[in-house]
């Protein structure tokens, strides 16, 4: 069964089984990560086959939860940890900045920190306060953290896969709102680099550049844009930091346009960053300023207004539509 | 009920200690104590200690060294040589007497002032001051030594050392694990989560807390509201206050505590009540805050004091063997002057050294850039 359609939380269900299976020093910890199986059961009926030594539910404490698994690292062994939402990994930022981040370099290379720190983000799940964020940005700017997020179940499947065999942290952001669709997972493919992007769809006029649970969003605004005959090229970022800026600018240089799409705001978002540096790349290329559509410098709102927060696909097609005015 | 009883697995023979030193104190709380200021050697119900002459002298020479080490550093902040140093003046009783309660095998999680501790592990030295120098942020192999890097956070690696002991735990191995931290760091939620976690893992790890009586400028009454080993309890461990001065106790205590740890009995909270002679560091002004004759009465239950009062009394070391202890210091501040001054500073490449351990594009990039850069002055001397 190397080819099957999964729901993107099983892809991450099954690629944690395999890293079980295949490396004795890989641990699963977490809040309630074992016998329910986590609160979007990404983890389900792990610690029925692994047991509580390799699945372990921990005390609810997010600091604890990933200052043990450094100290776990420090003894050999390779946690993944699971923060049960994005607006609950602050009591754990500190270990995560101060101490998971500069490990390495402060050994002067003698410690690696093979910690993997799971974390479902992002809205449109009609979620109370706290349980629809986007801090990928905070841990983007830490030199020191990886910071990825897949948009589909094949990458979720491989780049857990990749993320675990990584001896850097990394931050695996996971899309909650896509956790339950459905795409092909090849669990006997060769996956490509772990911090490049995928062009998802090739296009001429515009580059839309994107990643996690704003790649559908932008597919979407890609095939509404056809109708009115606009060609837009839809980029799957995948990882935050490092970005592969190469990527971008071989499809900037090509349609000359940029809009970058994040559920996170917009203000110092990771599509600053990219505006920043593609325009210093592409400066004669471009035929319109980079633009930027993402959340606005506000809380994140009340469940019923998240449908102005969100970027959805008529202000992905505004922006479009803006660039392509210049 | 004792608090022990709950963590009970297997029959000790602590238990009895453990809990006799643990009753809750309604006044000043009792000191495990073996060695009176004076240099009286008494006597413990719970905690006893027989050590040779020459174990004996080996502490106190760790302690001499120590305080020789630690007085040279801080000549060579003053003399520009280091840009800060965080002296352990007075702590060296604490600090010797529970590293010397350790095995090889077991694994230290010092803060940044466990000059003391490093030594015992044979930490050289010279190691400890790359990061006061600004040379590099500490760099040692911990493996080396199973001596973790120096930890400025405060209270972190508390959490480090118990997922470090649960690992131990999860290998089968009888080794222990030990976390420094201060009275301080008590009020850290890190050390209170390291607490639940330790316990509710059974995780073989001693919590070694020097309590020097100020964190800072504030004094441990801002930190606690009742004495520090008395936390333990509610956590379901025991805690014991030692006299962090007195080195047999410390020495005596924390071996009771690794073997507890190694029986699979869980944490133990060591409060080592101790005080810290110096300023905070060399920044640090405590004339500001503190009066003097609290230092002066400190100083009448001076550590090395009082082992070579001892010492002297009981017959076991002679003038020679002082007079050889303080040549072998002076050749010990030499060697770490000596060192520290021909210390280089680091390649400027460095910053970009080890910042990931598989790589990352925009280091490499920002690195390629910061060399073209640099090779533009070259060029423009040309």
């Amino acid at each position: 069964m190397a080819v099957q359609k999964l729901p993107l939380a099983k892809a991450i269900n099954e690629s944690l089984r395999k890293a079980l299976e295949t490396d004795p020093k890989v641990l699963i910890m977490g809040e309630d990560v074992g016998k329910l199986g986590g609160v979007f059961r990404v983890t389900d009926g792990l610690q029925k086959d692994f047991g509580e030594e390799r699945v372990i539910d921990t005390p609810l404490a997010e600091s604890g939860i990933v200052g043990t698994a450094i100290g776990l690292a420090l003894r050999g062994y390779r946690p993944v940890v699971e923060i049960q939402f994005d607006g609950f990994v602050f009591p754990a930022y500190d270990q995560i900045v101060t101490q998971l981040a500069k490990m390495h370099a402060r050994a002067l290379g003698k410690i690696k920190m093979p910690v993997v720190i799971r974390i479902p983000y992002g809205g449109g799940i009609g979620a109370v306060e706290h349980h629809s964020e986007s801090p990928e940005a905070l841990f983007a700017h830490v030199a020191g953290l990886k910071v990825i997020s897949p948009s589909n179940s094949s990458d979720a499947y491989w780049m857990m896969q990749q993320a675990i065999q990584s001896d850097d942290p990394v931050i695996f952001f996971e899309p909650k709102r896509r956790y339950w669709d459905k795409s092909e997972v090849d669990t006997e493919a060769i996956p490509g680099p772990l911090h490049t992007a995928r062009v998802v769809q090739p296009g001429t006029d515009l580059t839309l550049a994107a990643y996690g649970p704003m790649v559908k969003v932008c597919v979407e605004a890609a095939a509404a844009a056809l109708e009115e005959g606009k060609s837009l090229e839809v980029l799957d970022l995948r990882s935050m930091s490092p970005i592969d800026f190469d990527t971008i600018q071989t499809s900037v240089e090509k349609t000359r346009r940029l809009v970058v799409v994040h559920e996170a705001p917009v203000f110092y978002g990771s599509g600053a960053e990219i505006a920043a540096r593609i325009t210093e790349r592409c400066f004669y290329h471009l035929e319109a300023p980079v633009l930027r559509v993402g959340g606005f410098h506000a809380p994140y709102p009340p469940a019923r207004l998240e449908e102005d927060y969100l970027p959805g696909l008529d202000r992905v097609l505004d922006a479009v539509d803006r660039s392509l005015a210049y | 009920m004792t608090v022990e009883s709950t963590a009970a697995r297997k029959p000790r023979r602590s238990s009895k200690r453990a809990s006799a030193a643990n009753k809750p104190q309604s006044s000043e709380p009792q000191l495990v104590q073996l060695l009176t200021p004076e240099g009286e050697r008494v006597e413990h119900p719970e905690y006893e200690i027989d050590l040779t002459p020459d174990e004996l002298r080996g502490l106190y020479r760790d302690m001499v060294l120590t305080r020789r080490f630690d007085a040279e550093a801080t000549s060579l902040q003053r003399q520009g040589e280091l840009g800060l140093w965080a002296s352990l003046l007075g702590q060296e009783a604490a600090q010797i007497g529970s590293a010397r309660a350790l095995r090889e095998d077991d694994y230290v999680f010092p803060t940044y002032r466990e000059h003391g501790v490093a030594w015992c592990r044979g930490v050289d030295p010279t190691n400890l001051l790359g990061m006061f120098r600004g040379v590099n942020h500490g760099g040692w192999d911990p493996s080396t030594n199973n001596f973790h890097l120096y930890t400025i956070v405060i209270g972190s690696q508390t959490l480090h050392a118990t997922g470090y002991a649960m690992g131990v735990a999860k290998d089968g191995a009888d080794s222990a694990v030990i976390a420094y931290f201060g009275d301080g760091a008590s009020s850290q939620g890190d050390v209170a989560e390291s607490f639940t976690f330790s316990a509710v893992y059974n995780a073989p790890v001693v919590f070694f807390c020097q309590n020097n009586q100020w964190a800072i400028s504030e004094p441990t009454e801002k930190q606690t509201r009742v004495p520090l080993y008395q936390r333990a309890q509610g956590f379901g461990f025991p805690g014991v206050r030692v006299d962090g001065n007195d080195v047999l106790a410390c020495l005596a205590v924390t071996r009771s505590a690794l073997e507890r740890a190694r029986r699979g009995e869980g944490p133990t909270l060591v409060e080592a009540f101790t005080y810290r002679m110096g300023a905070h560091t060399t920044s640090d002004d405590p004339t500001k805050y503190r009066a003097d004759e609290e230092r002066q009465a400190w100083e009448a239950k001076d550590p090395i004091l009082r082992l070579r009062t001892y010492l002297e009394n009981a017959g076991h070391a002679d003038e020679a063997f002082f007079t050889s202890l303080e040549e072998e210091s002076e050749t010990l501040g030499k060697r770490v002057r000596e060192a520290v001054r021909a210390m280089p500073d680091p390649d400027h490449l460095a910053i970009f050294e080890n910042v990931y351990a598989d790589g990352h594009a925009l280091v490499d990039e920002e690195r390629a850039q910061f060399i073209a850069y640099q090779a533009s002055f070259a060029e423009e001397g040309n």
